[in-house]
């Protein structure tokens, strides 16, 4: 009996050992394979080093001169990022809970999951492009693009939280004679609302990254000089638009993240 | 007196396994009946049958009444207005609050199904009702705790919020589902003193499951006991004697048998409320 059930340990250990193997060989089959079709070239870093190095002097002193400028269009890129998160969140709470499967049948969560896939597939960029062909060029453009992109998003972060909570709390407000709406609120919502914020806050952090490139394409925002200064190589001018970017991104960032830690 | 409860030929099935075989009987207004049995007996589905958050199986005959309305029949819910379902309330063994809002608000939504839509909606309530709330904050013995949040209460605590919910939704009926199988001795019969006190000070009707014998002899004169999914016991609670009870426990698991010793018992540990 134990010779026994020794031997089928030891066959099973066997078995795990080939499975893992498998498995290595599958991961360095897969990167090998990415490797080619993303014409990895580490060499060309080096052999290109002279190249990078005068890049890289051209950017050098960054000018000041248009700063308030650049300061202005920044202030923008961060108004279409509060209004494309914003919207986002409150077109996302009705989405998210017709995704979530212990909310609504699956006829109705499937379909509403496909549409929000749809929206979260789709690069901001794209959408941006769409926009503008729709709004004229603009800030507006790059805010529907933001909209439209996050809304995808948040429904499925927040349909997620909504899945993972006890069923308790609302059985509790249904027995009192509640309706289901009430449920959602008194039962639902006070367990999903920390999660519901945090997630909410990561996204506006991220957006601002995102609606700094929308002006590229006519998306407006400070992606448009961004765009202008590199295609007529004014280096030292893109220099200081970076150096906004990255002190803007770094003090929204430390914001959210003490906003979301109260939440938490 | 009239049957308030009346449950009629309940089957439920889950899967294969079936969790409640024919399940017949009639509860009167202002009775105090346990639901009786060990864990896995059907007596706490049998009780979720009751408020229709269990369906009875599609194809059976099964029906269930509650306060001159089906509550279900043939394992379909049948609808109610806000005004019909608020009047019988339920407890849970987990409470079942939401642990984020404070204690008064758990308790105003035992209110909810009588409010305007448009104010339970937003959570509007007046001055009135939260007297009503903190008035039976103060008969559960909590007043102090009404404006904590509720997930910092202990578990007595967090069930006299419940039993206190149940009291603003001036349920006729009261629901209890292993209302003192998560607390300490103490909670459990604090706790048990409440029901007892609701049931014969204000007549409401309550029904509770419970699985310590002792206890349903102190609290409750009629136990309907429940073995494996069919009723195997339904009289006075003295009725439930020794060798009654040694058929209806055995082949049950040791810790039920070792519960039914009331010096034995090891109180459950608490578990944490979301």
């Amino acid at each position: 009996m134990q010779s026994a059930s020794s031997f089928d340990m030891r066959a099973r250990s066997d078995k795990r050992s080939w499975t893992t193997l498998v498995g290595w060989a599958v991961a360095v089959g897969v990167l090998g394979w990415a490797w080619q079709g993303a014409e990895m070239a580490p060499s060309l870093l080096i052999s290109n080093a002279g190249n990078m190095a005068t890049l890289a002097a051209d950017f050098v002193p960054p000018t000041f001169g248009s700063l308030d400028y650049y300061i202005d269009q920044m202030l923008v890129t961060i108004q279409i990022a509060i209004w494309g998160t914003l919207l986002a969140v409150l077109f996302a709470i009705p989405f998210g809970l017709l995704c979530s499967d212990n909310l609504a049948p699956w006829w109705v969560n499937q379909p509403v999951r496909r549409l929000m896939d749809a929206c979260r597939a789709i690069n901001e960029l794209v959408f941006a492009m769409l926009f503008v062909v729709a709004v004229g060029l603009g800030p507006f453009a790059g805010t529907m693009a933001l909209f439209v992109h996050t809304t995808g998003v948040l429904a499925k972060l927040f349909s997620e939280a909504v899945e993972a909570t006890d069923a308790g709390p609302m059985e509790g407000v249904r027995v009192t004679g509640a309706g289901r709406l009430e449920e959602i609120i008194f039962g639902l919502i006070p367990q999903v609302l920390p999660l519901w914020i945090s997630v909410s806050l990561y996204r506006f952090e991220s957006n601002i990254r995102s609606a700094t490139v929308l002006g590229m394409v006519g998306g407006g925002g400070i992606g448009v000089s961004l765009w202008e200064t590199m295609r007529g190589f004014q280096y030292t001018e893109t220099a200081t638009i970076m150096l906004v970017i990255i002190v803007a991104v770094t003090l929204l960032d430390m914001i959210s993240q003490r906003v979301r830690k109260r939440f938490i | 007196m009239t049957a308030i409860i009346s449950v009629e030929r309940l089957d439920k099935s889950f899967g294969t396994h079936a969790a409640l075989r024919e399940i017949g009987f009639e509860i009167a207004d202002g009775e105090m009946v346990t639901l009786i049995g060990p864990s896995g007996s059907g007596k706490s589905t049998l009780l979720r049958h009751l408020v229709g958050l269990t369906r009875a199986d599609r194809q059976s005959h099964s029906q269930v009444r509650v306060l001159d309305r089906d509550v279900q029949r043939g394992g379909r819910l049948v609808s109610a207005s806000r005004e019909q379902r608020r009047r019988a309330g339920y407890i849970f063994q987990q409470f079942n609050l939401a642990g984020r809002l404070s204690v008064l608000t758990n308790v105003l939504v035992g209110h909810l199904g009588a409010m305007p839509r448009w104010r339970s909606l937003i959570g509007r309530f007046t001055q009135q009702e939260r007297d009503l709330a903190l008035q039976a904050l103060e008969r559960v013995g909590i007043v102090g705790l009404a404006h904590q949040r509720a997930n910092t209460l202990s578990g007595g605590q967090m069930q006299r919020v419940a039993i206190a919910r149940a009291l603003v939704q001036e349920a006729e009926v009261i629901f209890a589902d292993e209302p003192i199988a998560s607390l300490d001795p103490r909670s459990a019969r604090e706790v048990m003193e409440i029901l007892q006190r609701i049931n014969r000070e204000d007549g409401r009707t309550i029904v509770v499951t419970l699985h310590q014998v002792e206890v349903a002899r102190r609290y409750c004169r009629r136990a309907i006991a429940l073995k494996q999914g069919r009723l195997y016991y339904d009289g006075p609670i003295e009725g439930l004697t020794d060798s009654r009870l040694q058929a209806l426990y055995e082949n049950a698991g040791l810790d039920e048998l070792e519960s039914r010793q009331p010096d034995h018992r090891i109180a459950a540990p608490l578990h944490a409320v979301g």
